[in-house]
Parts: structure tokens; C-alpha cells; sequence
């Protein structure tokens, strides 16, 4: 069964433990700049709202990689990208209607959240369970999908 | 079932996939028109600069990748279509037959009409065979000319200097990429880019190529007015309409390109700049779709069509037709305008109507000094364009913004106030509404 | 590892800023943050200069586990000679300036002399420059937030700034970072005003790195569990922030009121926690939003506010519909039963003021309440007030108060003198309630015993969080003691003292002491920094630095009658409550807490101790 990140805003505090934990784990540094998954804070609104990729079906990044560089884990269904293919044309950081890849300048490659093979570090790191890693079916990720379809700019079936 | 696909860029080999998976049981025929395996030409530069051999340009990795999908990959140039008896003629004589075709032929780069564009030391920068011969002749320390800081210009720009030549580009526009970016952003990137050691010459022409000898038999005036000259044999003396002279060891052509539609002469397939496609990739002829730079597609912006020649729109073509190639019915939505440009480390951006639409509103914020720039283009309050410069966080979301067509409501004000507030517009209207 | 190597010395009079490597060797003496700042305060300025002249400086410290994942490690301290007290002033703040301070590559940054005109410091990883602040100079710490972070295009900057308040020369103004969180005592940001020097604005993309990842995930993932599953820090603070206080102490009869002639206040129920999260009848909304955390944190025992729309403080202000930074106990305290005031939406108003013009709110509070007794006592009358009927429990008063002050205008300029110069100007000093000039905060030393000892040797002047023996005294933790006992007090203080200086060195909050020992956090900080960190070396880190801070405070001029409570305290008995009768027994515990230091009877460290001690 795959698994999902799912994201309940109303149970986030804005710590940002999820983004060192991100940053660790990918860069083996306390780094929230390089982390994958960030927190966005509406402060009138009193909101926190962690982000990252959802792993969409459309998987945008993979396909505007000209070097096959993002491949999809079978494991886990994440969009992995593969840094030793990559050649930080950035094509996917604009081809991702979810803002969900960044470019490194450090590295001169590509960055997005690949799921930690299975054990997202922010998941096990958030200490109010507001990111959780659970079954994909019964997530409440049905909101961004509904937005995902919204810019998916290929399928409309008639 | 016989299904070809004529070009193997990443519109073919998307299409290609897509059938495969479409259609378990139907043949399918990929073909390519350079002795290479398919790749990708935006990888071209990492080539060129040595971050990847050429293997890494390859589209696919994975060995036997195309027969382990059973597609038949060929190679050809195809210099007819019939579309009554659905055949088409390659250069070697050949034919192929197909139940339902994709052209996805791609482009090739322009010649401009200029004297010694033949000569030895003048390439483009199309084909990995292209980057082979530049490879050669760019070595550090050697004098190129670049013609054209048009966005493939610019990309090969990056990779020329990263090799260490001294670098001059001669631009005829007013600007850098002046058609990805407006004055502002152009002109930020030109002075980024001169900081970085490369001349710029924009609003300038090359009025001829020529030899060292021709133009030393021009005498003592000339020579006097020839810039760094390297005594060299090999050299190329490149002639400016401002009456300069620019010795190089090598010219690279980047004039613009135009769609590989001369093959369809004949053909009775309707091309006006590109192949004329509707909602379904579908052109004028039964059975005959077309996908990529080669394709007028539909133009989720201006709602009319449009070439977009970058691979994102590629590969999004290549789905859709092969989709419908297969017999399922799906439309279109259209493809936004896009890129993304990296000169020698200055990460500019563009989406949608980026320069803006009668009765919208712009809001922009430059920062000179710190290289930073962006510009949100509205209509009402609905982002239709944008342009960034120095922006790597986050920056898809201007096409998520755009394609979705967000009505931004109060967060309009809050972005007149702060454009750079963008991600959290798009992440308050996505998440919490 | 832990530490970045680093400080940015920053001098405003030359205009100059330069890097230096961080003194390694202190390091290990002091720790970090408020230890270790002190030290290179104490090194680097006379203690007897003019808090506000060029001379003195402001240091801007993290420590060890600032921006990293250790719960609450985002914090810095501002260490200066405070211009409430002339004592040793550092405070300390959450939010997340002090991890994008760590992230840039800085532990410190210390700032010297004084700008000939307004400037603030944009540190961008390892660039920093001067930049002129003529613009921002005048607005609040909202405004220059939202102004620097559009100047630079850069959402993501963090800053700490000061308010009209500090620089109108309020003494008890803050420095404020992210809208909310403040170093809030002791006059730091009136010093960092009388410098110039509007804001620190910083962007960090570099890292924080640690020794021993292994070794400090299981630390930190094991104090995590501690929090997470003891009552305060797993669900009190949580839910009910500080504020879950409120009706705890009023009960314990240790609630000071109306400038401490009462010691319960009949409104508490209205302005406690448990009336934040009441839906209010006007529009169906509680007071509290929701709770926030800062960088780091764990417990998240922030609160989020909004305000009613309709209530009179904010009806025809737009601006102040937002939810922001809400009450926490020790403000909803001051503003509140200090002053009689029971309108919750009056106290949230002010204290988004306090926020917003960077002020503390204890000391605004405390001295609004002194104003009040003065007026009540007709030492001062509407002349002097512009107008102002200031009696106690007047919301209206508060509020216009909260406004003026907030930007040194009118009687809120006398206000923002703080209550010791206040109440000494009108002809009663005995009404300022506080120590080494600086006000109480929110508990009263007739109903919780310790917390005499804790405030009259507190050497930044009166103050809760340099020995919160509270938490032994009503709350029971470590354990329970009698809170109107003065038995074993002086040692009680002793070690919370000491421990405090240790947690507030590491870069941590002191809030996770409710739920750790020194044993919970030795294991974190020796896994992120060189050296043996055990809980031994901690705890004489702790009592190195409490004497090292004393040490300043003597050669400021401060002598053991400076250890000592207002008269109030002393003679005037409880009214009402389990304290009824009571007074604060100082006498009774001060001598054996200096025994205790090793001090001398006149509260000087014996050159023993500080042999010891190796200062």
C-alpha cells in the first residue's frame, strides 16, 4: 500500500522542526533554507501551513526533465531526483505548478522532497502530528488534488 | 495498429510512452533523424561546459530502454509525406508506412543571410554533433563571437564562458533574450553578464565572416581597427555594422530557429510558422497529429496558437497526441509560455504574458543592486505573466497561479505592497482555502 | 560544532563592521548566549558607563543549540548594561531571529558606540552592512518588519527592532523580533535606541552544524519525550500558555493587584486563560486564535490572538483586526489585575501596543499602576495626566496610556520613565514596586516566599526568570515546597538560579525546565559541542556566569542594600488569601543565601569562590 505525506494545518504550531528535520536529512545540516518541505506563516490569519510536494500523478518535474533525471521510487511512488543525472537546467522548478522544486545553487542541482525512501524525516520530527505519513487513499490530500486538477492544463476528458 | 513517430526529441520519445501505454498490443515505430540515440538539446550545454559526457544528454538511460517497451527506433530523414496513401519517403530512399503518425519533427536552427557563415570555425549550437565541433574549438583563452543573446544564445552563452573563452555576443535586438524578457529584466541580465567578464553588444549586427588573410588585404586601416587580435591562422574576422572588427577562433550561430515543416511540402498538411494543430493535436490531414517545436499548439494565454519550444510543453504535446492518437479523447487545455535562463549563475524566469495585457495592471520590484527582479503581470486580480530574475524558491508557482487562474482577491493589495509575497498567495489560496 | 566560530563586531560611530573568530576558550567557560555574552561585556566596557552613551555596548548572542533541533533552540539574549537599571540587563527571546542569526554564521553580534543618525544592520549570511534607517526611524517594529522585508524582496528575513518607544528613550523598551517576541527587560531596546540603531534585519542560509548527529538525535528525540508527556509542557502550556497561571496564583493569594496593596484580584477569572479561549457573545470568536511555537519548539506555548472588532480600543482601526502575539500571563497580569483592569480585549489591545512600539508590558503595566496610586493619592491629578482620569481599573486609561507611551508622547512620556523615577518625581519612591529599579512581574512575594529571595538578588533586577522557584512553590517541581515557608529557600534559589543561567546559556527556553533537569540537557549540548558537557560542568557553568554577573553589578555600584524588596513588601501585610498576614521575610533568608554563594555578608564573592570558580 502507498503512502502519503498528509498535511493538517490546523494541528501546525510553526516550529519548523520538520525543516531541520528536512534539511538533516538531505544535506546533514540544520538548514531550513535547504529544506524540502517548508512552513509558510500567515500571521493576521493565525495559520501555519507546511508545504511540499504531493507526489501528483501528473509528476510535472519528471516529465519536463530533459536528462531523466526524476524518476518515479516503485517503493513509494515518490519523484525522486537522482543528483548524479541531474544537470541543473531547472526546467522542472518552473514546470511545477506547485512550486515544490527549488534549485541549489550550492550544488548546482535540483531539490524536492523524495519521501525519505519511505520514512519522511518531517513526519517522524513534527511533534504535533500535523504531518503525518499514512495511507494514500485515505488522506486528507483530496483538497490539493482537487487544486492540482485545477492546473493540470491536459485532462479534460470529453 | 502501426503508430510512427517522427522525430525522437521529448515529444517523440513522450509520445512514444504514452502509446505504449495506451495501446499494450499496437506497433510502434520512433524515428530519429540524427545517428544519435534520442536526447535532449537543453542538455547541450552541460555537454558543451563538461558537467555531463554524451551520454547524459540521452533522453532515456536506461539500456534497451526502447525495446524493452517494444518500440522500433530507427533513424531517417524524412523528405516527403503522403497522407492519402499514409507513407512517408526518407532521404535514403526508404518509405514507412503508418496507421496514425506524429510529427514531432522539431527545429532547426536559421542561417541568416551573412557572407562566410560557411566557413570552418562557424557553427551552431543545435546538435550534439554541433556541440562536438564547438567542444574543439572552445578552449580556454580563445576569442568566440556568439551571434544572437536570444534565450538559446543565452544558454549557450553560460556554457561558453564556463569554458573560459573570452566571450563577445552580438545581439540585433535592444536587449538580452528580448523575447522571454522585457527591458528591465534584459538589461539587468546584460549588466550581470558584463560584470562576468562577457562583452554585449546588443542593437548590433554581423555584417560578414572572414578570413584573417581577406582582411588583411584590406590594409592597414582595417587591421588598426580589429579588437585583441590573435595572431592566429585560424582566426575569423567578424565584421560589426558599427564598422568594429572582432577577431575569433570561433563563431557560434544562435539566430533563431524555425520548424522542420519542409518534408510536409505537398503534403497538403496545413503549416502557418509551425504545423497547425487544434485542441487534439490533430493537423489538417486524417491521422496525422503533430507535437513539440515543430507544432502551433494551443496557447492557454492568448487562447490562440502558438510554437512554445521548450520540453515541458514538448512532452505535454507528445501525451496529449499520443492519448488521442490511441484512440482515447482528450483536449488540450494549452501550454504556457515559460522559461527559465541560468547566465553564469543569474537565474532569470518567465511565464505566461509576461509583458503584460491591455487593461491589466504590472507590479514590480527591481533590485539593481542585489540582481533581483520581479514583475507579476495581472488582470484584474488574476496573475497572467510574470518575469523573475534571482529567484530560485518556490518560482512554479507563478504557473501554478497563472494555469489555475486564481482569483487573488485581497492578496492582489498585499502583492502590490510585496510582489515577492507570490509563494504565500499561492500557498493561502491553495491550502487554506 | 554547536557554535559557529563567530562574531560580527559591528561599531556605529566608524561605520564599520568586521568579523572576528569567537573566543573558543570562553566558550567552554560560558557556554553561549547570555553566559558567554556577559563575559565579553564585562571584558569590553567599564560597568560603571552611562547605560545610554556611546560607550556602553549591546550584544546580540545565541547560544549552542540555537538553530538546532533541540527543542526550543532558537533563542538569543541581548546582553547590554541595562538602561532601566544600570545593572546587568540580558533578555532573552524566542520567535526565529536568533536561528536565522545562527544560520547566517554569527553567535554574536556586538554592537559599539553610536550612529550619527538612524541605521539598521542587514546581516546577509556573511555580508553585513550599515544601511540608513531615516525612514523607518519614527515608525513602529510592525512597520519596519514589513518595510525591510519589502526593501530587500525578501519575505524571509528576520528581524529584531525597536519601536518609537525605545526610540523616544522609554526605559523599559524592547528590542521586538517577528511582530511578537520580545528581549523584553530591563530597558535593552532603549539602549539599542540611544545607539541608532533601528533594526537588525538578517537573512541565514548556511547551516548549524553539530559534533555528533547520532549522539544528539537521541538526546534531543529523548528530552522531546520528556516534554511531550509532562503535564505543563505537554498540555498545560499548549493549551492554556502561561496564562494557565492566572487563576493558580490568584487562588495561592499571591496575585499582586492594584500596585500591590492587594494580593488577589477580583477580575482574575475574566482575564485568565480559560476566558481567551471563551467564545465571545459580540462575534462568536474566543480571544485566543490559536497557540504558535517558536523556532524549534516543542511545547508551543505562544498565544495568538484577535480582538474584538467592535471593542473600543480598535473599532475604527483596521489594522489591529489581526490576530497577533496575545497575552501571556506575566502582560495580562500587568495590564491587567496591576492596574484592577478586567477587560480582557482592553489588556490583548495593549499589549499588541507594547508589541508593536516595543515596550515591555510588565513594566508599562507596573507603572501605569503606580501612576494610578499616585493619582489615587492625589499626588498627581489630571494636569499632569493631559486629561486622563487614571484610576484603577480603567480600561480607557490603559489604553490611551498604552498609545501615548508607546510613542513618548504626553504623560506617556513620564510613563515611560518607569515606575522608580516616576514615583520618586511625584514625591513617593515607596510606591515603585521593584528591584534595582526594574518591576515586579506577576507573583507576590508575601504569598510565594522564594520568590523575595529571587527577585531582591536577581542581578537584572526584579525578575521571574532568574530563579523561578514558583515552579517548586506552587507547582512542585523539581518538588513541592511550602510557599510560605523561608526554610531551605535560599538554597532553593540558589539552584534554580544557577541551573537558569545554564539553560539560558545554551540557546534553549526556560520553559522546558518545567519538564528538565540539567540531566536532560547536558547529554544535547555535550552532543552538539567540543568538550566534556556534563550536568557537573553545566551547573558550574551556571554558578560561574550568576557570579560573573554579580561581579558587573558591583563594579556598576551596586551593593548588597540594592538586594533588597519596597517597603510594601516588607511591612505592609496580606489582606486576603492563604498568605493573609504575611510580609516577605527577606531577612530570614538573604544572609544564609550569601553564606550559601560564598559570599561575604555585604554580598561580595570571597576571592575563595571566586577561585573557584577560576574568575
Amino acid at each position: 500500500m502507498q503512502r502519503s505525506l498528509n498535511i493538517d494545518p490546523g494541528k501546525c504550531t510553526g516550529c519548523r522542526q520538520c525543516e531541520m528535520a528536512c534539511s538533516y536529512e538531505n544535506e546533514k545540516v540544520f538548514n531550513p533554507s535547504k529544506s524540502r518541505i517548508r512552513v509558510f506563516t500567515f500571521d493576521a490569519e493565525a495559520r501555519f501551513v507546511p508545504y511540499t510536494c504531493t507526489q501528483c500523478a501528473e509528476a510535472w518535474c519528471m516529465r519536463a526533465c530533459p536528462v531523466d533525471a526524476i524518476r518515479i521510487n516503485l517503493g513509494t511512488g515518490a519523484k525522486e531526483i537522482h543528483n548524479d543525472v541531474c544537470v541543473g537546467c531547472k526546467v522542472c522548478t518552473i514546470a511545477c505548478p506547485f512550486g515544490t522544486v527549488n534549485y541549489n545553487a550550492d550544488t548546482g542541482k535540483v531539490m524536492k522532497c523524495d519521501l525519505c525512501e519511505g520514512d519522511p524525516a518531517c513526519a517522524k520530527a513534527c511533534p504535533t502530528a500535523a504531518i503525518t505519513y499514512v495511507d494514500a487513499n485515505w488522506t486528507g490530500l483530496d483538497k490539493m488534488r482537487m487544486w492540482a486538477a485545477k492546473t493540470d492544463s491536459a485532462m479534460t476528458a470529453n | 495498429m502501426h503508430y510512427v513517430v517522427l522525430g525522437a526529441g521529448p515529444a517523440g520519445v513522450v509520445a512514444a510512452e504514452t502509446l505504449r501505454t495506451a495501446d499494450r498490443a499496437g506497433t510502434i515505430t520512433l524515428v530519429g533523424g540524427e545517428p544519435e540515440p534520442p536526447y535532449s538539446r537543453m542538455a547541450i550545454p552541460y555537454f558543451l561546459t563538461g558537467k555531463i559526457p554524451a551520454e547524459g544528454t540521452h533522453l532515456r538511460k536506461a539500456p534497451g530502454y526502447y525495446d524493452t517497451l517494444g518500440i522500433g527506433f530507427r533513424q531517417g530523414t524524412a523528405e516527403g509525406l503522403d497522407t492519402d496513401a499514409k507513407r512517408i519517403a526518407f532521404a535514403d530512399g526508404s518509405h514507412l508506412h503508418y496507421d496514425r503518425l506524429l510529427i514531432a519533427t522539431g527545429a532547426r536552427p536559421v542561417r541568416p543571410p551573412i557572407a562566410g557563415l560557411e566557413r570552418k570555425a562557424v557553427h551552431h549550437c543545435w546538435t550534439l554533433e554541433d556541440a562536438r565541433n564547438i567542444v574543439t574549438l572552445a578552449e580556454p583563452g580563445s576569442h568566440v563571437v556568439l551571434m544572437g543573446a536570444g534565450f538559446i544564445g543565452c544558454i549557450v552563452l553560460e556554457a561558453l564562458a564556463m569554458r573560459g573563452v573570452n566571450l563577445t555576443v552580438v545581439e540585433m535586438g535592444d536587449r538580452m533574450v528580448p523575447r522571454m524578457m522585457n527591458p528591465t529584466a534584459g538589461t539587468m541580465i546584460r549588466k550581470w553578464c558584463e560584470t562576468k567578464g562577457v562583452r554585449v553588444l546588443t542593437s548590433t549586427r554581423i555584417k560578414s565572416l572572414q578570413s584573417v588573410a581577406a582582411e588583411k588585404s584590406r590594409g592597414i586601416f582595417g587591421f588598426l581597427r580589429r579588437k585583441e587580435a590573435p595572431r592566429d591562422s585560424d582566426t575569423i574576422d567578424v565584421e560589426l555594422d558599427t564598422g568594429e572588427m572582432l577577431a575569433a577562433h570561433l563563431v557560434v550561430v544562435c539566430a533563431g530557429v524555425k520548424p522542420n515543416t519542409d518534408f510536409l511540402e505537398g503534403s497538403g498538411i496545413r503549416t502557418d510558422g509551425g504545423i497547425l494543430v487544434d485542441r487534439y493535436m490533430r493537423t489538417s490531414a486524417n491521422d496525422v497529429y503533430a507535437a513539440g517545436d515543430v507544432a502551433r499548439g494551443y496557447d492557454f494565454s492568448t487562447k490562440g496558437h502558438d510554437v512554445h519550444a521548450i520540453q515541458p510543453t514538448a512532452s505535454e504535446h507528445g501525451r496529449i497526441a499520443a492519448l488521442n492518437m490511441a484512440g482515447h479523447n482528450v483536449q488540450y487545455n494549452g501550454s504556457l509560455q515559460m522559461n527559465v535562463l541560468d547566465t553564469l549563475g543569474l537565474i532569470s524566469s518567465s511565464f505566461g504574458l509576461w509583458d503584460g495585457v491591455e487593461g491589466g495592471e504590472a507590479v514590480e520590484v527591481v533590485d539593481h543592486d542585489a540582481y533581483r527582479y520581479l514583475c507579476l503581470q495581472f488582470k484584474d486580480d488574476v496573475l497572467v505573466g510574470g518575469t523573475a530574475i534571482g529567484m530560485t524558491q518556490h518560482i512554479g508557482c507563478l504557473r501554478g497561479l497563472i494555469q489555475a487562474g486564481t482569483r487573488l482577491g485581497p492578496w492582489k493589495e498585499r502583492l502590490r505592497r510585496d510582489p515577492m509575497r507570490i509563494m504565500d498567495a499561492y500557498v493561502a489560496h491553495s491550502q487554506m482555502a | 560544532m554547536g557554535w559557529a566560530g563567530k562574531i560580527l563586531r559591528v561599531n556605529l560611530t566608524a561605520g564599520t563592521v568586521k568579523s572576528e573568530p569567537l573566543n573558543m576558550e570562553w566558550a567552554q567557560r560560558y557556554l553561549g548566549s547570555r553566559g558567554l555574552g556577559t563575559k565579553y561585556l564585562m571584558e569590553e566596557i567599564d560597568p560603571r558607563v552611562d547605560p545610554l552613551s556611546p560607550d556602553n555596548k549591546l550584544l546580540f548572542a545565541t547560544g549552542p543549540l540555537t538553530g538546532t533541533m533541540a527543542s526550543t533552540g532558537g533563542r538569543y539574549t541581548v546582553i547590554t548594561k541595562g538602561a532601566l537599571t544600570g545593572a546587568i540587563a540580558c533578555s532573552n527571546s524566542g520567535g526565529f531571529f536568533g536561528n536565522e542569526l545562527k544560520n547566517a554564521g554569527w553567535d554574536m553580534i556586538i554592537v559599539e558606540g553610536r550612529a550619527a543618525s538612524p541605521v539598521y544592520l542587514h546581516v546577509e549570511n556573511q555580508t553585513a552592512r550599515l544601511l540608513p534607517a531615516d525612514d523607518l526611524w519614527g515608525t513602529s517594529v510592525w512597520h519596519t518588519e514589513e518595510a525591510i522585508k519589502a526593501k530587500h524582496h525578501d519575505p524571509q528575513i528576520r528581524i529584531a527592532s525597536i519601536g518609537v518607544a525605545g526610540e523616544k528613550g522609554v526605559k523599559y523598551a524592547c528590542v521586538v523580533n517577528d511582530l511578537h517576541r520580545a528581549a523584553g527587560r530591563s530597558g535593552v531596546g532603549t539602549v539599542m535606541g540611544s545607539k541608532n540603531l533601528k533594526a537588525i534585519a538578517v537573512r541565514g542560509t548556511l547551516g548549524v552544524r553539530i559534533k555528533d548527529f547520532d549522539a544528539f538525535f537521541r538526546a534531543t528525540e529523548a528530552a522531546k519525550a520528556v516534554l511531550a508527556g509532562n503535564a505543563v509542557t505537554g498540555q498545560g502550556l499548549p493549551a492554556y500558555g502561561t496564562q494557565v497561571l492566572m487563576n493558580v496564583i490568584n487562588e495561592s493569594g499571591a496575585m499582586p493587584t492594584r500596585n500591590h496593596r492587594d494580593i488577589q484580584f477580583e477580575g482574575a477569572h475574566k482575564i485568565s486563560a480559560e476566558a481567551m479561549a471563551e467564545k465571545r457573545p459580540t462575534d462568536g470568536k474566543a480571544n485566543l486564535a490559536r497557540n504558535g511555537a517558536c523556532f524549534g519548539c516543542t511545547i508551543a506555548c505562544g498565544r495568538i490572538s484577535q480582538i474584538d472588532r467592535t471593542h473600543f480600543s480598535v473599532k475604527d482601526k483596521p489594522q489591529y483586526w489581526g490576530a497577533s502575539g496575545g497575552l501571556e500571563y506575566e502582560a495580562a497580569w500587568a495590564l491587567g489585575s496591576n492596574t484592577g483592569v478586567d477587560d480582557l480585549e482592553a489588556l490583548t489591545y495593549a499589549n499588541f501596543i507594547c508589541n508593536e512600539q516595543g515596550m515591555d508590558p510588565i513594566s508599562f503595566g507596573a507603572t501605569v499602576s503606580a501612576a494610578m496610586e499616585l493619582f489615587e493619592i492625589g499626588a498627581i491629578t489630571t494636569r499632569e495626566t493631559g486629561g486622563i482620569e487614571l484610576r484603577f481599573g480603567s480600561a480607557e486609561a490603559l489604553v490611551k496610556l498604552a498609545e501615548l507611551t508607546g510613542k513618548g508622547e504626553g504623560f506617556g512620556a513620564e510613563i515611560g520613565l518607569g515606575s522608580r523615577l516616576l514615583t520618586a518625581k511625584y514625591g513617593h519612591p515607596d510606591l515603585h514596586m521593584g528591584v534595582k529599579g526594574q518591576e515586579f512581574p506577576a507573583y507576590d512575594s508575601r504569598g510565594i516566599q522564594g520568590m523575595g529571595l529571587t527577585y531582591a538578588t536577581s542581578n537584572r533586577g526584579a525578575c521571574h526568570l532568574r530563579s523561578y522557584t514558583v515552579a517548586s512553590e506552587i507547582l512542585g517541581i523539581p518538588e513541592k515546597t511550602d510557599p510560605l515557608a523561608t526554610d531551605g529557600k535560599a538554597g532553593l534559589v540558589k539552584a534554580f538560579q544557577d541551573a537558569t543561567a545554564a539553560f539560558d546559556s545554551a540557546g534553549i527556553c526556560i520553559f522546558t525546565s518545567f519538564a528538565w533537569t540539567l540531566q536532560d540537557v547536558a547529554p544535547q549540548v555535550d552532543a552538539a559541542c567540543e568538550g566534556d558537557w556534563t550536568v557537573e560542568k553545566m551547573l558550574e557553568v551556571g554558578e560561574r556566569i550568576w557570579n560573573l554577573e554579580r561581579q558587573f553589578n558591583l563594579a556598576a555600584g551596586l551593593t548588597a542594600k540594592d538586594d533588597t524588596l519596597p517597603k510594601r513588601l516588607l511591612k505592609e501585610a496580606a489582606k486576603t488569601g492563604p498568605a493573609t498576614g504575611r510580609v516577605n521575610d527577606l531577612g530570614k533568608m538573604l544572609p544564609e543565601y550569601y553564606a550559601l554563594r560564598g559570599w561575604s555578608p555585604d554580598g561580595v564573592p570571597s576571592n575563595e569562590t571566586l577561585a573557584r570558580l577560576a574568575l
